[in-house]
């Protein structure tokens, strides 16, 4: 497939901010239980969610380019009964909505208990709207990943590994930026949060890797004989009938070599996994300024992964459109 | 349900390419709007096209075959870009079973074209709309038409009759018993997606003839060659004039 700018900077946008979200809403949440130190509400949950907000408008800027007639994107909410694309367009507003709310419940403090849990615990409208906003999350992480998931013949991505890699991906690159954050919003809980990016980062890792051996290893489905229905070892195609390009020829193919596809990939393990958990490492224990960096270049690595992950895919239409003439 | 589609009959298709230049002609022009083509006399030109033939060379040389294989929109029977579209601009007609693309709703997302393993449909630089294969809709059942010729296009245009055109879902129709009698296949039977459009294999024409064939049956004498001829002074063969 040919990789598509627009949507690689959509799925990394806003796996940003959803993992943030989640590691504000993880630091309320272990707050409340007496396992974190509170966070100051405005400093943290408040501007955090601002900039979540920020990455996930980026976000949806940036899917509008994918759009051949992006007046008619409200249209796209129609058909949510069957398509995954449909439900994402539903669920990415609404937890837009979520995120939106829960900063201004805690900007404006609404933190008057409304009940509390058995042994104590006040829940009060912040909380409330968190876990609403944490379920829209997940449910968001899936529908974007089933887009790809639930393509049957696209078998790099026909796998459970996309849903993990998605929620884990955007998961760890969020809470790297809580890490970030919390250095200057909430410097006592910054171990914490740094402490589960290493761990989301070290999990992503192992997920994305044994996609990439699950992928190594594929035995692709169709082939010229399935695709004109020859039985016949031996079948080259002399012509695809047309000399100049076509949408067929464009779309499907990355457009670069076989190297420059390997090159990608160690760049992406390189710079998603392995520098950000160095960094992470020291930027815990020592000098905070790393954990920005730890940020920068593990955005810059999903980048590139996403890059990958779109480029990776042999379409089987291909078998169709491999010869000018 | 009536399902329409093409059966395509490889044994047949010379590879002319009239049915893909009839194709884009009748479809530039239709109520629908242009195919757009970008650059079209000019280096590097690009189009839409709803129809293509390609070729492939089957077998090592000597022994090679070449096919000529014509492929438009299958309109399967399972199609995977229906559920996919987020707009509800494709759908199936339950009334004959073409697959359609509103052009009015689509967004240029083009998420169906990544669900079509066949790469059967193509955006529209000029529109940005995906469009595909319409079984001439607007032409088969037009009843201003004469009615040999509520076919789509490409079936009026090929010149070697290797395009059929009917419903595959009536037993008695002339596609349901080429496919039958003729060893009709689909294309990536794996993927679960039903094509109704068939292809008819290469096949070899071969004429069985038995030994009793080759001699006449009367000329009990085996005796070949010319009769004599009789002269002017005999009677002739009827024995019904003499002169």
């Amino acid at each position: 497939m040919r990789p598509a700018f627009s949507v690689i900077f959509l799925t990394t946008l806003i796996g940003v901010g959803q993992g943030l979200f989640l590691a504000l809403y993880t630091g309320q949440t272990h707050a409340l239980f007496g396992l974190l130190p509170p966070q100051d509400g405005r400093a943290f949950q408040a501007i955090g969610s601002l900039v979540s907000l920020l990455f996930l408008g980026a976000g949806l800027v940036a899917s509008v380019f994918h759009l051949g007639r992006p007046e008619r994107a409200w249209r796209a909410a129609a058909q949510w009964r069957t398509s995954w694309l449909s439900r994402e367009v539903i669920v990415l507003p609404a937890f837009m909505a979520a995120v939106a709310l829960y900063g201004a419940a805690h900007w404006f403090g609404w933190r008057t208990p409304l009940f509390a849990l058995p042994g104590g615990y006040g829940v009060d409208p912040t909380l409330l709207l968190g876990t609403l906003g944490a379920l829209l999350c997940f449910a968001l992480f899936v529908c974007t990943a089933m887009i790809y998931a639930c393509l049957r013949f696209l078998q790099e991505w026909h796998t459970p590994l996309t849903v993990v890699n998605y929620v884990l991906l955007g998961g760890a690159s969020g809470f790297v930026l809580a890490t970030a954050f919390a250095a200057h919003a909430a410097p006592e809980t910054t171990a914490f949060f740094g402490g589960w990016a290493m761990v989301l980062t070290a999990a992503a890792l192992v997920s994305r890797g044994a996609t990439l051996v699950r992928n190594a290893r594929l035995k692709p489905k169709s082939s010229l004989r399935t695709a004109i229905g020859v039985k016949h070892p031996k079948i080259a195609q002399k012509s695809m009938g047309f000399m100049g390009g076509s949408f067929n020829t464009r779309e499907f193919f990355h457009g670069r070599s076989a190297a420059f596809l390997r090159s990608v990939k160690w760049l992406f393990l390189l710079l998603a996994f392995v520098l950000p958990l160095a960094l992470l490492a020291g930027g815990i224990t020592g000098a905070p300024s790393l954990l920005a960096l730890a940020f920068l270049l593990q955005y810059v690595g999903l980048v590139a992964e996403r890059w990958f992950f779109f480029a990776q895919v042999n379409h089987p239409q291909n078998l169709y459109y491999q010869v000018v003439g | 349900m009536t399902q329409l589609a093409l059966v395509i009959d490889l044994n047949v298709c010379v590879g002319c390419h009239a049915c893909v230049t009839s194709c884009k002609e009748w479809n530039t022009s239709g109520a629908a709007g242009v195919l757009s083509d970008q650059r079209p006399f000019d280096a590097d030109p690009s189009g839409t096209f709803f129809n293509r033939v390609q070729t492939f060379e089957v077998g090592e040389f000597p022994n090679t075959q070449t096919v000529h294989f014509p492929k438009s929109c299958l309109h399967c029977e399972e199609p995977p870009c229906v559920p996919v579209c987020p707009t509800g601009a494709y759908y199936k007609r339950p009334e004959d079973g073409i697959v359609l693309v509103d052009y009015d709703k689509c967004i240029g997302c083009k998420y169906c074209s990544w669900a079509c393993p066949y790469g059967a449909r193509e955006l529209d630089e000029h529109q940005k709309v995906m469009k595909k294969c319409t079984l001439c809709v607007d032409r088969i059942h037009d009843p201003q038409l004469p009615e040999v010729d509520r076919k789509p296009a490409c079936v009026k245009a090929c010149p070697t009759n290797a395009r059929l055109f009917g419903d595959i879902h009536d037993p008695d129709s002339e596609v349901s018993r080429a496919i039958r009698e003729q060893g009709g296949y689909t294309l990536m039977p794996e993927w679960g997606t039903q094509p109704a459009n068939h292809y008819l294999p290469r096949r070899k024409n071969t004429m069985k003839i038995h030994e009793d064939e080759l001699l006449r049956a009367d000329n009990p004498l085996k005796i070949d060659g010319k009769l004599p001829k009789p002269r002017l002074s005999e009677p002739a063969l009827d024995d019904v004039t003499s002169w």
